[in-house]
Order: structure tokens, then C-alpha cells, then sequence
């Protein structure tokens, strides 16, 4: 391994260490871990996103 | 189906089948095949105005996901465990088919939302939408088993946790999640056969009954060949199919 790819393990293994346990969020009956909600809340961001950013139009001279 | 000897050199104008052969059944369903399926339907140009939305392309991100990840997995089925286990390279290309699963499920649940939101099954699409859920529910199943052949600490935890829950449902016996060698076995062969079955039946619908207008068409599009205006504040079911076939003259270049 390069020692650019050992850095870049370095760091991406202390940012997100899974040698631990993973954190849970819990509310009520309902448990899920925070990377789920996490990917949750992406997909909720790139729906919204989906719909509010304006799709580039072209070919348009016909119409 | 009979042989012909007389007619071996097909012309262009009897390519279609000669007229003696139309009440065969091979002639029958290749007709009904070309009514259903008219090839400018199947493979079309352009599609209606309203398609121009970025909410639109997460089918697409899906299916293109459903393709790396049948790539990937045929290479992973040709090395096997220990070369994506121990060679650099098999872990690249175990990697690969783990995160276009994640791009494949995280396209797909959009996909989803999005359909749900603007009633995908109106106008005639409800088997395009049955199709579409069962794929969710049988992909579902597909990553589940594609966990449990893992071949590591992470599969062997994953199988011993669900076999509980499998077995409460009573399927257990039938469906032995920490039997490896029948959960590979749906996972390369009966799963991916019925997704990609599935899927390519929900596209086929799609090209049959056309994507599904908006509720509302927020401007008033001219059409390219007529005077024609769409732009419905109420979509009633009785009027839908009198707009797709509105929306279908207002092309845009895709």
C-alpha cells in the first residue's frame, strides 16, 4: 500500500472506527442506527432535490 | 409450424409471414407482439415534456445499478469466496457489487417515493406498479440472501440473528437461512432470475402504457403537430387517458 492510501486509510479509519459498536438511535419501540438514518436523510435531501432543481432542457427549437 | 421449401429467399414485403401462415400461433404471437410493442413504442426518441424533471431518472440510476450489480456478481461467480476474500482485486470488485446494490436500493426508494407521490397507477398502470413493488419486495429478499453468502464473521452473525425471525413465520424448514449452500443458490440463480424477470416486465409496461403525466402540467405546452393544449388543473381518472395520449404528442428531443 502506497503511503497515500495508508494515509487516506489512516484517516477514514479514525473518522469511522468500526472496530466499536455502532451508535442506535432509540425512540420508543423504534431502534435504528444512525448510519440507516443517515442514508435515510440522503435519500429524503436527493428527493427534495429531485423535485426543486431545475432539469437542463435542450432540443427545444422545434417545439 | 410448418417447413417451407418453396419460400426459402423471404422477401422484405412476405418478411411478415406469408398469408397461409396467419392462423399459426407463432404468426398469432408475433402479431400480437408487434401490436403491443410497435417498435417506435419499444424503442422511442423522444419522450412527452413533462418527463424533463430530474425525479424522472431515478428508474434509470435504477436499472443501471441492476446492471453493475449482475456484472459484478457473474465475476464474483466465476473467482468464488477465497479471491474476493484475499485478492485485492476480488475485494474491488466485491466492493463494486456491495455499493451498486446500495446506488440500486438508494435509486430504487426514490424511484418509489416519487411514483407513490404522482399515483403511478393511474390511466391503466396498475401492472406497472404491481410489477415494480413485488421487484422492491424480491430485491429485498435477493440483498438479504447476498448478506448471508458473505462467507465471513458478518454472514454467519446475520443468519444465526434472522433464523429466529424466519422461523416464526414458519418458513424455516423450507427456507434455512444458515444453510449456506441453498442460500448462495437463491441468491446467484432463483432470485436474480426473478428480479431481472420483473424488471424487465415493469420496463416493457412502461413502454406500453407510457410514463405517467403529472397531475398537473404546470405550463401550457404547445404541441409540435397540432393545436393542442394540455395543462389539466384536475385529472380525473375518465380524462387521464385522454391526456397521455395529449401528452404523448408533446415531445421534447430526450
Amino acid at each position: 500500500m502506497t503511503a497515500l492510501g495508508m494515509a487516506l486509510t489512516g484517516f477514514l479509519g479514525a473518522v469511522f472506527d468500526l472496530s466499536r459498536p455502532g451508535h442506535y438511535v432509540s425512540w420508543g419501540f423504534i431502534q435504528i442506527s444512525v448510519a440507516n438514518l443517515i442514508v435515510i436523510g440522503l435519500m429524503i435531501v436527493v428527493f427534495v432535490a429531485a423535485l426543486l432543481i431545475p432539469f437542463r432542457r435542450h432540443g427545444r427549437g422545434d417545439q | 409450424m410448418s417447413i417451407d421449401t418453396e419460400h426459402d429467399d423471404l422477401s422484405q414485403e412476405n418478411a411478415g409471414g406469408l398469408p397461409q401462415d396467419a392462423g399459426q400461433w407463432t404468426a398469432k404471437l408475433r402479431r400480437s407482439a408487434v401490436e403491443a410493442f410497435p417498435p417506435d413504442r419499444l424503442m422511442p426518441d423522444r419522450q412527452p415534456a413533462y418527463v424533463a424533471s430530474w425525479i424522472y431518472v431515478f428508474g434509470v440510476i435504477t436499472l443501471a445499478a441492476l446492471v453493475v450489480v449482475i456484472a459484478t456478481g457473474s465475476v464474483l461467480a466465476i473467482f468464488g469466496p477465497s479471491w474476493w476474500h484475499t485478492s485485492s482485486t476480488g475485494l474491488f470488485v466485491n466492493s463494486l457489487h456491495l455499493w451498486s446494490v446500495e446506488v440500486f436500493f438508494f435509486a430504487m426508494i426514490i424511484h418509489l417515493w416519487g411514483k407513490f407521490f404522482m399515483a403511478a397507477w393511474r390511466g391503466k398502470r396498475r401492472a406497472t406498479w404491481v410489477t415494480g413493488v413485488v421487484s422492491f419486495v424480491v430485491s429485498v429478499g435477493a440483498a438479504f440472501t447476498g448478506y448471508l453468502s458473505q462467507q465471513n464473521f458478518d454472514s454467519q452473525w446475520i443468519s444465526t440473528q434472522a433464523k429466529d425471525g424466519i422461523n416464526s413465520t414458519g418458513a424455516g424448514a423450507l427456507f434455512n437461512v444458515t444453510n449456506f449452500g441453498q442460500m448462495l443458490m437463491w441468491h446467484i440463480m432463483l432470485l436474480p432470475l426473478v428480479v431481472v424477470a420483473l424488471v424487465g416486465l415493469h420496463v416493457l409496461l412502461v413502454r406500453r402504457r407510457g410514463v405517467v403525466p403529472p397531475f398537473a402540467v404546470g405550463a401550457r405546452a404547445k404541441v409540435s403537430d397540432a393545436a393542442v393544449e394540455v395543462g389539466a388543473d384536475d385529472v380525473g381518472e375518465e380524462r387521464l387517458d385522454d391526456e397521455d395520449a395529449a401528452s404523448e404528442k408533446v415531445e421534447e428531443r430526450s
